[in-house]
């Protein structure tokens, strides 16, 4: 018995090297461990043996059962797993073909250069604050110190609509109307990003409507400090961790003290290039703290509270960090221009590393 | 404003410092500037002698000259002039010297050799206006005693630097040398010479031949003096070459005179033909169109808010401004009559603004020193005596109702620190007023600063404030956080929801775009435009950009368009702005959501996928938005056939409960001949609609039976109204219905169309059975067949 055991084994063996397929495998399967296979055939004869041998004989049947059914198993498995590589195989594609291109959409620059700003004043406890675009003589000019007559309108030439109302020259009422609205209740902390017009020709540097951020804030002791320090947070979030402001006295009505801001040149870091003239500065913002005057139209008590207001230009701030050289480019949406900023920002802005 | 370091070198003493070093300082004392330039920057010219000049044997025009350079030989030097053989000291430019660009080289003209050019003063680079038309015709002769030798830029005061300042509109001090004078010597802590005024007046007092009235509010302060037999020539060098370094042509003495007096002073003067104005003066409002020629030959038309110098018979000096023909000096006038005043400043700058801008006027416009007024005039005089050979009368014609004290500030060391954000100690503060040469007394803690009436800038404490700020520097503040209560900041509910649905446009394929708000008043009347009342510019700069825009579509189409015209068919773009328009005589302002896209919406070519964009391509985009914004069930479309420049079988109302929040639909080809779509929602209806909060609904564990049916319908029967059927009849256990197949054409009569839905039926408690489905399936297409008198399809 052992012998035919022995046998069937070799057999069995013999017939799995020249099995390819599992169906293959399957059908010689059912002929050796199906019920008119061998193997039952073998259990059958076992009662014909004496009770010594059966018990013996039994498990010696049993274990190669076993190794049978395990045999069919593996031969299974690398079956398949052939069969599988044939298919995957089969199935190979030319992976540099053109891809399926997906509609993809992008924020304007102008939007990219606000949203930037208004995150980071939002993370330091600014509300973001909008302001109507057709807006009265006094909230545009009245209420920031500039009364009719004064020399400083010349420079924001409006388009009016009647002799009361305009199109707002820039995002400062928006200050005066949040002051007014607030009045001395609380500390404000502002940031108004929006529309502005003024009466100039088109051209590469020029735009008839142009966008301002202004920024404010009002409190008791805000000093020039503050402001530098808010000042230097921005200038190295927009342009690069390296960067420091400066400042330049100059005159604006709304504010007493006045201070332009230079930003040390992010393309040359400061050792002058042909972005920065030379000078190893660019020019970002106007600044100042808020004038007495201003305070008090809108409800405040110059004696008790003081403020800083800064306002600048994100078409500028574009036009310098992406190194845009034509003002008209932001509102030709020319797909070729647009599709350039649909795509986050990578690391810093600082070409001079 | 130019100023000329040799013209400031008189006041302060500036001749060692450099001058492009001075203008940085005055950048961060708050001046800029706009260039540095010399009035002639040539290198290598010289005074020269000529010796010898005689006619070219072979050329008619060229002369041979021997000039002596100041070296050990003469050289040749050919010249072309007519006017060379009358010179005798001229301005050689030697070999190597380069003149506009171009360099002088040894040549030889006509056969003879030339080492050099004598130079005519166009040659040196000078600008037209400078140059006489005397020295138009040729060389520039010297005088006779100009130094053989010597460097001929040196010699003529070219080489004069002059600073071209961009003044802020606050500081009308600077518009003079004198102010300038204050303003560097603060700076370089320097004392200032002011300039003499000492004058020999003659016998004989204005006052007894003249007379002055001022019958206008409009001016406080007139001074009066006459100047007898006035010899008129040329001005003196020094005084026309810093006329030229300040921008101004140097005409004859007396008309330099009184320009040069107001550089100095920053007062501006007039001098009228005493003979011509006769003995009355009056000052006064013009005449509602009265007329007057000025000075440049225009007659004016005046209105009642200029103000005029007017003898008893006419006007003759447009106040401010410029004076009038009638008057003007000219070669043979002998006496002079000279005015010092002030106007009040908001009428010249009517008058600047609606008839002629110039020098005087832009200083009326900004204001003068009272105190300066008569020291002006006192130095004109002075200086006719001395450089016209003027006799000055005694007295003065007088008229003055102006305010000549200093004003007194106080302020506390405290404040300037709080607002600087500074440690300054009281020696820093006062050494500032001190080198701005305020007077300071202290008063326990407090600074009484005594501001100086040339400073009108000055008038609260918060000027004094940016004064000790600007003059100790601004580099010194060390920046910080302001220290107020920490608070949370963040958008406006609308803020953030315009950020939610950029962001949902922007992953949804569509590009953001900003155009402009102001359109044509044609454009403007265009998508539903004209049924909202315009906002109209009064004077706009142009038609097309005339009317605030009251849709963004047209906005979008002319993108599309410019885009198209460049050969980009697949433009698919988004703006969120405001429409513009008037209602019950309020200025309306709302937010809009616009969208167009054209194209191909999603390809790849070489696997035959190709989506090209259509009306369920713009649906999609604006149904995924509405359930963005929670509105999912809410929603649904209605055919819209009445909007002129829409598509009319093609666009459709977005109605969400009851309310219209917007279109969509293809644009009418009359707007745009390619097939585009468009979408305009109305954010403000949008955002204000209330939904509920995010709720998690527990998984449905149990399986879904699907089934399908087709119905044959009139063309007319919306897809709408069998799915409103359907979802009727289906109950509870049908929770979703979707077309999944339109057939017209073979098999379906002409006004009819097959639809064929497919049906999902669920319950959340239990599996269905066979049977309640079909009942429930058969349930819905009795219905449909009933109510829309639809059949079902044969399978």
């Amino acid at each position: 018995m052992n012998e035919k055991i022995n046998v069937l084994k070799k057999e069995i063996k013999a017939k799995l090297e020249t099995i390819h397929s599992v169906k293959e495998l399957n059908e010689l399967k059912v002929e050796y461990l199906g019920k008119k296979g061998p193997i039952v055939a073998l259990s059958g004869m076992m009662k014909e043996l004496p009770v010594d041998e059966k018990k013996t004989f039994g498990a010696l049947l049993n274990s190669f059962k076993n190794d049978v059914n395990t045999w069919f198993e593996e031969a299974k498995n690398e079956l398949e797993e052939k069969e599988l590589n044939e298919k995957l195989a089969k199935e190979k594609i030319d992976i540099t073909l053109d891809s399926t291109s997906l509609p993809v959409g992008g924020k304007h620059p102008i939007q990219m250069v606000i949203d930037d700003v208004c995150d980071l004043f939002i993370s330091m406890g600014y509300d973001v604050v909008e302001g109507p675009e057709i807006e009265q003589d006094l909230y545009n000019f009245e209420k920031l110190n500039l009364p009719k007559g004064h020399p400083a309108r010349d420079s924001q030439d409006s388009f009016y609509i009647t002799e009361e109302m305009l199109l707002r020259t820039q995002t400062s009422p928006v200050q005066a109307r949040t002051m007014e609205a607030n009045k001395e209740k609380s500390p404000i902390r502002m940031i108004c990003p929006g529309k502005t017009y003024r009466r100039d020709n088109d051209d590469a540097t020029h735009s008839h409507q142009f966008h301002q951020i202004e920024g404010l804030v009002v409190d008791e002791n805000i000093s020039i400090a503050d402001l530098k320090g808010t000042l230097e947070i921005l200038a190295k979030t927009m342009f690069g961790e390296d960067r420091t402001v400066r400042f330049r006295p100059s005159f604006f009505p709304f504010t007493e003290p006045s201070l332009e801001v230079d930003v040390s040149c992010f393309k040359c870091g400061g050792k002058g290039c042909s972005l920065c003239k030379g000078t190893g500065w660019i020019e970002i913002l106007g600044s100042g703290m808020v004038h007495p005057n201003v305070l008090r139209e809108c409800g405040y008590d110059p004696e008790k509270y003081t403020g800083f207001a800064f306002g600048m230009g994100p078409e500028r701030i574009a036009m310098l960090k992406y190194g845009i050289n034509d003002i008209r480019h932001f509102y030709t949406n020319d797909m070729r221009f647009i599709s350039n900023f649909n795509r986050k920002e990578g690391g810093s802005t600082d070409e001079s590393k | 404003m130019k100023v000329s370091k040799s013209f400031l070198s008189d006041y302060v003493d500036i001749q060692d410092i450099n001058y492009h070093d001075l203008a940085e300082k005055m950048v961060f004392a708050g001046n800029e500037y706009e260039s540095i330039e010399a009035i002639c920057d040539a290198k290598n010219l010289v005074v020269g002698e000529i010796l010898e000049c005689k006619k070219h044997p072979e050329s008619k025009k060229l002369s041979i000259c021997k000039v002596d350079l100041g070296l050990e030989e003469p050289v040749q030097i050919l010249c072309g002039a007519p006017n060379v053989g009358q010179a005798k000291k001229v301005i050689v430019a030697k070999v190597g010297a380069v003149l506009s660009g171009i360099e002088i080289k040894k040549a030889k003209l006509a056969g003879m050799e030339s080492n050099g050019m004598i130079c005519s003063l166009a040659e040196l680079g000078l600008d037209s206006k400078y140059v006489t038309e005397e020295d138009k015709k040729g060389i520039h002769i010297l005088p006779d005693d100009a130094p053989v030798g010597m460097d001929a830029v040196k010699y003529l005061g070219y080489d004069d630097e002059t600073i071209d300042f961009e003044l802020t509109a606050n500081r009308a001090d600077l518009m003079s040398v004198l102010g300038m004078a204050y303003e560097v010597g603060a700076i370089y802590n320097k004392s200032v010479t002011e300039p003499e005024i000492e004058v020999h007046e003659i016998d004989g007092n204005i006052e007894e031949s003249m007379k002055l009235d001022v019958e206008t509010n409009a001016c406080s302060i007139y001074l009066g003096k006459l100047v007898k037999n006035v010899v008129i020539k040329e001005s003196p060098d020094f005084i026309k070459t810093r006329l030229m370094a300040s921008g101004i042509r140097p005409i004859n003495n007396v008309v330099d005179i009184s320009n040069y007096v107001m550089l100095e002073y920053g007062q501006p003067l007039h001098f009228f033909d005493a003979d011509r104005l006769g003995n009355h003066v009056i000052v006064r409002n013009a005449k509602k169109d009265e007329t007057m020629t000025t000075l440049d030959g225009n007659e004016r038309v005046l209105k009642e808010n200029d103000i005029v110098i007017a003898n008893e018979k006419e006007a003759v000096c447009l106040a401010g401004v410029m004076g009038g023909l009638n008057t003007e000096v000219e070669l043979d006038t002998k006496n002079i009559f000279i005015e010092a005043a002030i106007f009040n400043p908001l009428n010249i700058r009517y008058t600047a603004k609606t008839i002629l801008r110039s020098e005087a006027s832009s200083r009326y416009e900004k204001g003068i020193d009272p105190n300066r007024t008569k020291k002006a005039i006192t130095r004109a005089c002075m200086l006719l005596e001395k450089y016209a050979s003027g006799e000055v009368l005694q007295g003065m014609l007088v008229h003055d109702e102006a305010n000549h004290e200093d004003k007194k500030i106080e302020i506390s060391l405290d404040k300037i620190n709080q607002v600087l954000g500074m440690n300054l100690t009281k020696e820093d503060v006062k050494d500032v007023f001190s080198r701005l040469q305020f007077a300071v007394e202290e008063k326990e803690n407090i600074f009484v600063v005594t501001v100086p009436t040339r400073r009108l800038d000055i008038t609260i404490k918060e000027d004094l404030i940016e004064e000790v700020g600007r003059i100790y520097g601004y580099e010194h503040v060390v920046g910080r956080m302001p220290s107020s209560t920490v608070r949370k900041g963040g958008y406006s509910k609308k803020g953030s929801d315009l950020k939610c649905i950029r962001e949902r446009m922007q992953s949804l394929g569509l590009n953001q775009v900003i155009t402009y708000s102001l359109l044509s008043e044609e454009e403007s009347n265009w998508f539903g435009g004209d049924e909202k009342e315009s906002i109209i510019l009064a004077s706009p700069m142009s038609e097309d950009r005339k009317v605030m825009r009251k849709s963004l579509v047209p906005s979008l189409i002319n993108v599309y368009q410019y885009n198209r015209a460049r050969g980009i068919k697949d433009v698919q773009i988004y703006e969120t702005g405001s429409i513009y328009y008037k209602e019950d005589n309020q200025y309306i302002e709302k937010p809009v959501l616009t969208g167009l896209v054209s194209g191909t919406y999603l390809t790849n070519s070489w696997q035959g996928i190709r989506v090209n964009v259509d009306f369920y391509t713009v649906k999609g985009i604006v149904e995924n938005l509405l359930q963005y914004f929670g509105l999912k069930g809410r929603y649904h479309f209605e055919v819209e056939e009445t909007m002129s420049d829409m598509h009319p079988g093609r666009t459709a109302n977005i109605i969400v409960d009851r309310t219209k929040v917007g279109y969509l639909g293809q644009v009418h080809p009359k707007r745009n001949k390619q097939e585009i779509y468009v979408f305009e929602i109305n954010l403000e209806a949008l955002m204000t609609i209330k939904t509920r909060g995010i709720k998690f609904k527990e998984l449905n564990k149990y399986p879904t039976v699907k089934k399908d049916v087709a119905f044959i319908v009139k063309q007319t029967v919306t897809s709408e109204e069998i799915k409103k059927v359907i979802m009727k009849a289906g109950g509870r256990l049908l929770t979703n219905v979707s077309v999944f197949d339109v057939y017209v054409g073979e098999n379906v009569q002409p006004d009819e169309k097959s639809i064929a839905y497919s049906l999902e039926f669920q319950d959340m408690t239990r599996t269905l059975n066979d049977e309640e489905v079909t009942q429930v399936f058969n349930h819905i297409i009795e219905k449909v067949e009933t109510t829309l008198d639809a059949k079902l399809r044969d399978k």
